[in-house]
């Protein structure tokens, strides 16, 4: 069940990933990312991280990406043209992203006998859980996150101003 | 207790029909309702000719609506105006998944009147919801229609906006809770009946109004049906769509409409308990009944909730649209906040520590 | 019952198609959705790893990903808009000025 859901889903974000690469239209290009995201949310799941699978949808599919699409609307972004720095980029990056991965790859397969094996309801961080922890030793942190927020807020309203 | 996965599997999907078959019902019988009523509120008859008193209405409407020719407009941007209205009604049919209509009642170890009983219950449906708003955006860019777009940029800031207030004003509830189990919070508000529920009991009442107008604003009704006015938009985001497409536009609306009456009911009014709590217990016996009854209140609070809805689209004139983003930006977000200040004051006042 | 492994190499292939797309995608908000991509594949780590040492902290970390990712889109997203409305292209390439 564990092994289908993650071929399933691991599938579905890596289709996502691709087309987002692929696609031309940066509103397709947001569509798969959408996709993407949900199905990390559905792996979160898998890995008993309860609370981010729901934030994840929440702020990333249903906040975070409803923003991009919106400005893909609002300024009517066509297909992308390709030009000299996109050759550049072709000649470098897919080398140096290939290479990357095979690294990373090389890393996590070579040391495989040391990881764990995941299984579902084996380790479930619950709600209550993750917030005891927040609000208690994390305290700090989390209320220095809402005045980032909260520069964020002023700073996207400022930039976004009308200069009259 | 070992239930096998295929007993399991077998059981939800028959509950996955029943409950799809009886939503889908339920969703082309507040259509009628809604013209009755509004009908009833104009001082005029609303429906009447089909069947006796109209009921037969929905299904005239649905084959209609099914043998009509499917038009797809030269300009559009087809993929995503094919699967605009999929998304639209595939999210609002998801959210009622999670949702708990009876008692904690198992046959086999599942349970009978819910399909998944999930912890984080609340969270999902709000995801859902938010997600669904895609429907509505792709469907008014792809159109390459001017007044579809007007209505989907409207729509997707509404939303977005709109969902701060409607989660703030559940953390309320959810901290006299201490769960984001819909089943957890309903058990709280059943042990007294009325006096015990959330809207009551819990003076949650602030957090309900602010759930309710977010709420509408979130399924795009009136008053707030701003992204599709049809005096500045024609019929906004759908006005390209036709035959089966706006169907679909249609049935995720009123099925969101029936998704938040849910949602109200078990945060609020106390999901499927009875309002006079364990009073009259024992009059109707038998577990027939035991089961049933419940079943009985939660159909009840929702057909109340969406008389409500339907009450107030009659009576209350559109927001414009500055007004909307005001309304919510400056009162309902405020007024949320202070609602989880003074409930968690009053409860570090008067509950015990644990 | 899957490895942790597995789950490394999806979030490793996921951020390296984000380093891809990185540089070779010329859409201003298409760079913007890459670097969320990159994001996401690091947040699947930390849960990765959470679950590996039974730890509460991995899944911590995402959660101040998340908001410093909100926050973040949310000042970069208006920074488009500015560009857009300064200099009407979307290109990165054409966006090449420090003064118009």
């Amino acid at each position: 069940m564990h092994l289908a859901l993650f071929f399933i889903f691991g599938a579905l974000c890596l289709a996502g990933a691709l087309n987002l690469l692929l696609q031309r239209h940066p509103i397709n290009s947001a569509l798969s990312l959408i996709v993407v995201m949900s199905s990390l949310a559905v792996l979160y799941l898998l890995l008993g991280a309860e609370f981010l699978a729901a934030a994840q949808v929440i702020v990333y599919s249903g906040a975070i990406m409803v923003l991009f699409t919106f400005v893909i609307m609002l300024l009517n972004a066509g297909k992308e043209e390709r030009t000299r720095g996109s050759k550049l980029a072709y000649i470098a990056g897919f080398p140096g992203a290939a290479a990357l991965l095979s690294l990373l790859t090389f890393m996590f397969l070579s040391h495989q006998g040391e990881f764990a094996r995941a299984r579902i309801g084996e380790y479930v961080v619950t709600t209550s859980e993750l917030s005891r922890m927040l609000f208690t030793d994390l305290l700090l942190p989390f209320e220095v996150t809402s005045v980032l927020i909260l520069i964020a807020i002023l700073g996207a309203v400022a930039l976004a101003r009308k200069e009259h | 207790m070992e239930t096998s996965l295929l007993v399991f599997l077998l059981i939800s999907l028959a509950k996955v029909i029943v409950v799809v078959v009886i939503l889908l019902m339920a969703v082309a019988y507040t259509v009628l309702l809604e013209r009755k009523l509004v009908g009833r509120i104009q001082n005029r008859w609303g429906p009447s000719r089909v069947g006796p008193f109209g009921l037969l209405q929905p299904l005239v409407d649905g084959a209609k609506l099914f043998l009509k020719e499917d038009m797809m407009p030269t300009a559009v941007y087809r993929p995503l105006y094919i699967l605009a209205p999929m998304i639209a009604l595939g999210c609002a049919l998801t959210s009622i998944a999670v949702i708990p209509f009876g008692a904690d009642i198992r046959w086999h170890g599942v349970q009978l009147f819910e399909i998944a009983d999930v912890n984080i219950g609340l969270l999902i449906v709000l995801g859902v919801t938010s997600i669904g708003v895609y429907g509505i955006a792709l469907s008014g860019w792809s159109s390459n229609n001017k007044y579809s777009l007007l209505g989907a940029l409207r729509a997707s800031a509404q939303v977005v906006s709109y969902e701060l207030a409607l989660g703030l004003s559940l953390i309320g509830v959810v901290m006299r809770a201490s769960s984001l189990r819909l089943r957890d919070i309903v058990n709280v508000q059943g042990t007294h009946g009325l006096i015990s529920w959330n809207f009551f009991g819990g003076f949650q009442f602030v957090a309900f109004f602010i759930y309710l107008m977010a709420a509408y604003a979130e399924t795009n009704r009136s008053p707030f049906d701003l992204p599709e006015a049809e005096s500045e938009l024609t019929a906004g985001y759908h006005t390209e769509y036709s035959s089966m497409k706006f169907a679909m536009f249609f049935m995720a609306e009123y099925a969101n409409m029936i998704t938040v009456s849910c949602v109200a009911t078990l945060l609020f009014f106390g999901g499927w308990t009875s309002p006079f709590g364990h009073l009259f217990d024992g009059v109707i016996g038998g577990t027939v009944a035991n089961a049933l009854l419940p079943i009985f209140w939660f159909v009840a609070k929702v057909f109340g909730f969406l008389f409500l809805y339907i009450w107030v689209r009659g009576t209350l004139p559109r927001f414009r649209y500055d007004q909307l983003m005001g309304f919510g930006w400056k009162f309902l977000v405020p007024v949320a906040i202070a609602n989880i200040v003074v409930t968690s004051f009053c409860m570090g006042l008067w509950l015990p520590v644990h | 019952m899957v490895p942790i492994a597995w789950y490394l190499i999806l979030s490793a292939i996921l951020f390296c198609i984000g380093v891809a797309a990185f540089l070779i995608k010329r859409n201003i908000i298409s760079v913007f959705m890459s670097i969320e991509l990159m994001l996401n594949a690091v947040n699947l780590t930390f849960v990765a790893f959470a679950q590996q040492w039974h730890q509460v902290s991995g899944q911590i970390f995402v959660f101040f990903v998340m908001v410093v990712a909100a926050a973040e889109a949310a000042v970069g997203l208006a920074i488009i808009i500015a560009v857009f409305r300064a200099r009407n292209t979307l290109n990165v390439d054409q966006v090449d000025l420090m003064k118009l």
